[in-house]
């Protein structure tokens, strides 16, 4: 495609503004952002949520749902001004020349039409094709995106496939009319490392091959670096800086992208780095003390679910009191099934688990709220949206344990309980009146933190508990679980599939694959010398915060 | 307990919220309302004895006096649709509570704990469900005796199918959510994740049901009265005002049966209307 730079960039957005219309009156989403881009340029859009990046992407694409609309600035695609164009028109331009791949690829696919399907269905609306050569041209493009045994795959159905193949097969539709720009709003949020490696391989590949332009949008200053040529900073609905991908993280001038560029986590970074405003933790060492009975360990723990494969295998390890354990593996590797084995919401099939010298595998998971040690033991959930009973408010949720659990009613004993608790997971009092939807993602972990140290737990359970959050509020809640170890000297069992964060916080790893364990010991030795293949492939897939390799 | 009046004076600029958003809901509100207080104050507010016949009088067009006629033994006709109020939202309320209780409470379980008990419920509510409903209050409320206990039960019942599926997918979607996971790791047994966790999760969207319900249930009771079962003349009651009235309509005599199958009419459209601005209103989510 031959993008005439004579006439000026692809795509210019001039002074665009964005206002929604809410119950409270109209709400400015945008406030005047310019961007420019050429062809075959990829721009990073980077910021935390609410920063308003994929409002710009929908206003590019004019996709702003009904509340939505543009009140100012204009946006010129390929030179012709599109802010007012008519919706015949938008719908030529898009897909064939404009196009977008959404964060999360299963919801983005029909679930009751055949990957074939979907892949003709857009190139029959732009009218290119007959169906028997566009069924071709599906097959072509399969091949494109890399997918193992196209032909077979073309019959499949989106529920048949991986995230990850649902992401390819995105792409391929995406790019099936040959787009001069695509938009990828978070294309590798929510997939595994590794897989995430090669979706961002394969669609710099593609761009390079078809000389596309490509605007990234991602929270992710480690993917921004490693694949944008130019990179946009967003804060509260404006562009903040911009500038060259090199130059703006080596020598970043606005105080916002300073504070994202320090929560970022690189290879080297230590906890403290990453929030430099928070309190100081006093890097405490936690003794291990030789002889000392561990806080938990697991014994030879299986759980399958019926299938051919168990999802558990054979699993041990042990934490020690005061101890951080990180489990790591990529989905499907078996990591959720231990951490609810562990916390007593499943029962094991074989094996068992030891807390604290006594055997609690036995109790069946049925009746294990009326067992002691159901208090010890609490968990964290991944996503703070799902974890909260959305008609409790904050108080209600993290009085919710110690009512059921400690039989404490209504008064000041309670309300002085759920402050504590509030505190110590640093969520402000104020917020504790609010129901889940008026509260952000960093606010609602924090319930769910608090929640879990209410009945002053000795084990906590960490459930991929960051990986729904933006980057500065990772840092500071990664701060606060280390400080509750080290202060209180709770254990924690950390599950995730990021390993920096692992390496950070966690003094052993376990890693996992399809439920077997691959690697055990020091995190700080598995990091410098990995023994099993797996754990190797998993460590180069880590996308770093490295703006200097991207130079070299 | 500042908490709580906190939360009380949210909820009230919420319901006042919804109500102004809606004029729809608030018209039917009013209407609630009203049928509500001619339900409790009825016999403190009729202008003449509903049951008293004055046959010199029988059969008078709507005037100053009888607001809406008076019917073949001169009963006042206003009166009696004021006093059947009562008895008709008596009766379509303890049908709907009845169903609601017991059919949510089944559903519930069946959608938590599925496996055998959601199948076998399942076919149970199958096969309730392809008979056709009316008839089976008509069998039920023969075979049980003709009392207006037995009403209440025979409309319960043909409810209840409904309530089960609505409680049952309701719970279903929901069973895996983080957060009842999370109650389990707080200390509830099944048994209370059921009852105290996710049940009042589904409320909101069980309002519309109910009121849906609710008309249909007052639709059914007069049914049955029409048709000779259930409550017995001279009890004044919009079905059997409706099954009289109709020997004198080939006459002229409208009034007979027109007013008392307004007075039935508005009231299922009240409640039909109601429910989306029940579920606004229950839903917490909806309070911003």
């Amino acid at each position: 495609m031959t993008v005439s730079s004579a006439r000026g960039p692809l795509l210019q957005v001039e002074n665009l503004q964005v206002e929604f219309s809410t119950r409270h009156g109209v709400v400015k989403a945008l406030h005047g952002i310019d961007l420019a881009l050429d062809g075959r340029e990829t721009l990073g859009i980077v910021g935390e949520s609410g920063s308003g990046k994929s409002v710009t992407s929908l206003a590019v694409m004019r996709l702003l749902d009904r509340a939505g609309r543009i009140s100012g600035g204009r946006i010129l695609f390929q030179g012709r001004d599109i802010t007012r164009a008519h919706h015949g028109d938008l719908r030529k331009l898009r897909g064939s020349a404009l196009s977008m791949i959404f964060q999360n690829p299963r919801a983005a696919l029909n679930p009751i039409r055949s990957i074939a399907q979907q892949i003709v269905d857009v190139l029959a609306a732009h009218g290119r094709l007959s169906k028997g050569a566009a069924r071709g041209q599906a097959l072509e493009l399969l091949r494109a995106v890399r997918i193992r045994d196209p032909e077979a795959r073309l019959s499949a159905y989106p529920h048949e496939l991986s995230g990850g193949m649902c992401q390819r097969v995105m792409i391929a539709m995406a790019i099936a009319c040959e787009p001069a720009l695509l938009i990828a709003d978070e294309p590798t949020t929510g997939l595994d490392v590794t897989t995430q490696k090669t979706v961002m391989e394969l669609l710099a590949r593609i761009q390079a091959e078809r000389g596309m332009a490509m605007i990234l949008i991602t929270h992710d200053l480690g993917l921004a670096a490693r694949w944008c040529d130019r990179i946009a900073v967003m804060e509260a609905g404006r562009v903040v800086e911009q500038g060259p991908t090199e130059a703006l993280f080596e020598a970043p001038a606005h105080p916002y992208t300073r504070r994202l560029v320090a929560a970022s986590p690189t290879r080297r970074s230590v906890l403290a780095d990453l929030a430099p405003d928070a309190p100081k933790v006093v890097p405490r060492p936690v003794e291990h003390r030789p002889g000392t009975p561990p806080l938990l360990e697991l014994q030879h723990v299986v759980k399958s679910f019926g299938g051919p494969t168990r999802a558990v295998d054979d699993v041990s390890f042990r934490i020690p009191p005061a101890g951080a354990l990180g489990l790591v593996g990529e989905s499907g590797s078996g990591k959720s099934t231990l951490s609810r084995l562990v916390c007593r919401l499943l029962d094991p099939d074989d094996g068992d688990i030891v807390f604290d010298g006594e055997s609690i595998a036995r109790v069946p998971a049925r009746e294990f709220h009326r067992a002691p040690q159901r208090r010890d033991i609490q968990i964290v959930f991944q996503d703070p949206n799902d974890s909260l009973n959305p008609r409790y408010t904050s108080f209600d949720s993290i009085a919710h344990p110690l009512r059921r659990l400690e039989g404490l009613r209504d008064g000041a004993a309670l309300t002085a309980r759920v402050r504590d608790a509030a505190a110590r997971a640093g969520l402000p009092p104020e917020l504790l009146e609010r129901f889940p939807h008026q509260l952000s993602g960093g606010q609602k972990a924090r319930v769910g933190i608090a929640r879990a140290l209410a009945p002053r737990p000795r084990l906590m359970i960490l459930d991929e508990p960051t990986a729904a959050l933006d980057v500065s509020v990772q840092a500071v809640i990664l701060q606060l679980l280390d400080k509750l170890r080290r202060e209180e000297g709770i254990g924690l069992l950390f599950v995730s599939h990021d390993l920096n964060v692992v390496r950070m916080l966690c003094d052993d790893l376990v890693v996992l694959q399809a439920g077997k364990v691959m690697e055990e010991g020091r995190s700080r030795d598995i990091f410098r010398q990995p023994r099993a293949e797996y754990t190797r492939t998993l460590l180069e897939a880590v996308p770093y915060f490295e703006p200097k390799r991207h130079a070299a | 307990m500042s908490d709580v009046v906190l939360g009380r004076s949210g909820l009230g600029r919420h319901v006042a919220y919804v109500l102004r958003s809606n004029p729809v809901t608030t018209v039917a509100a009013a209407g609630a309302v009203v049928l509500l207080f001619v339900a409790l104050f009825a016999p403190w507010l009729v202008p003449y004895d509903p049951v008293a016949s004055d046959v010199p009088n029988a059969l008078q067009p709507p005037s100053a006096a009888h607001w809406a006629g008076t019917d073949q033994l001169g009963r006042d006709i206003f009166s009696r649709i004021l006093m059947a109020t009562r008895l008709d939202l008596m009766i379509a309320f303890s049908a709907v509570s009845l169903s609601f209780a017991v059919g949510a409470v089944i559903g519930g379980f069946c959608g938590y704990v599925g496996g055998g008990l959601d199948r076998w419920v399942g076919r149970f509510v199958d096969v309730l469900m392809a008979f056709p409903l009316f008839v089976l209050a008509m069998a039920l409320v023969a075979a049980l005796g003709n009392r207006v206990e037995n009403i209440v039960i025979a409309t319960a019942f043909i409810n209840l199918p409904f309530y089960i599926r609505f409680a049952r997918a309701e719970v279903n979607v929901r069973r895996n959510a983080g957060w009842v996971e999370a109650a389990r790791a707080c200390g509830d047994s099944h048994l209370s994740v059921v009852l105290r966790v996710l049940l009042p999760n589904v409320l909101p969207a069980m309002a519309v049901q109910i009121s849906l319900n609710l008309g249909w249930a007052i639709l059914n009771a007069a049914g049955l009265s029409f048709i000779g079962l259930g409550v017995r003349p001279p009890t004044p009651e919009w079905g059997i005002m409706v099954a009289e009235g109709a020997r004198f309509i080939t006459t002229g005599k409208w009034w007979l049966v027109a007013f008392p199958g307004l007075a039935l009419m508005l009231t299922v459209l009240c409640f039909n209307l109601l429910g989306d601005g029940l579920r606004d209103i229950l839903d917490p989510r909806m309070r911003t």
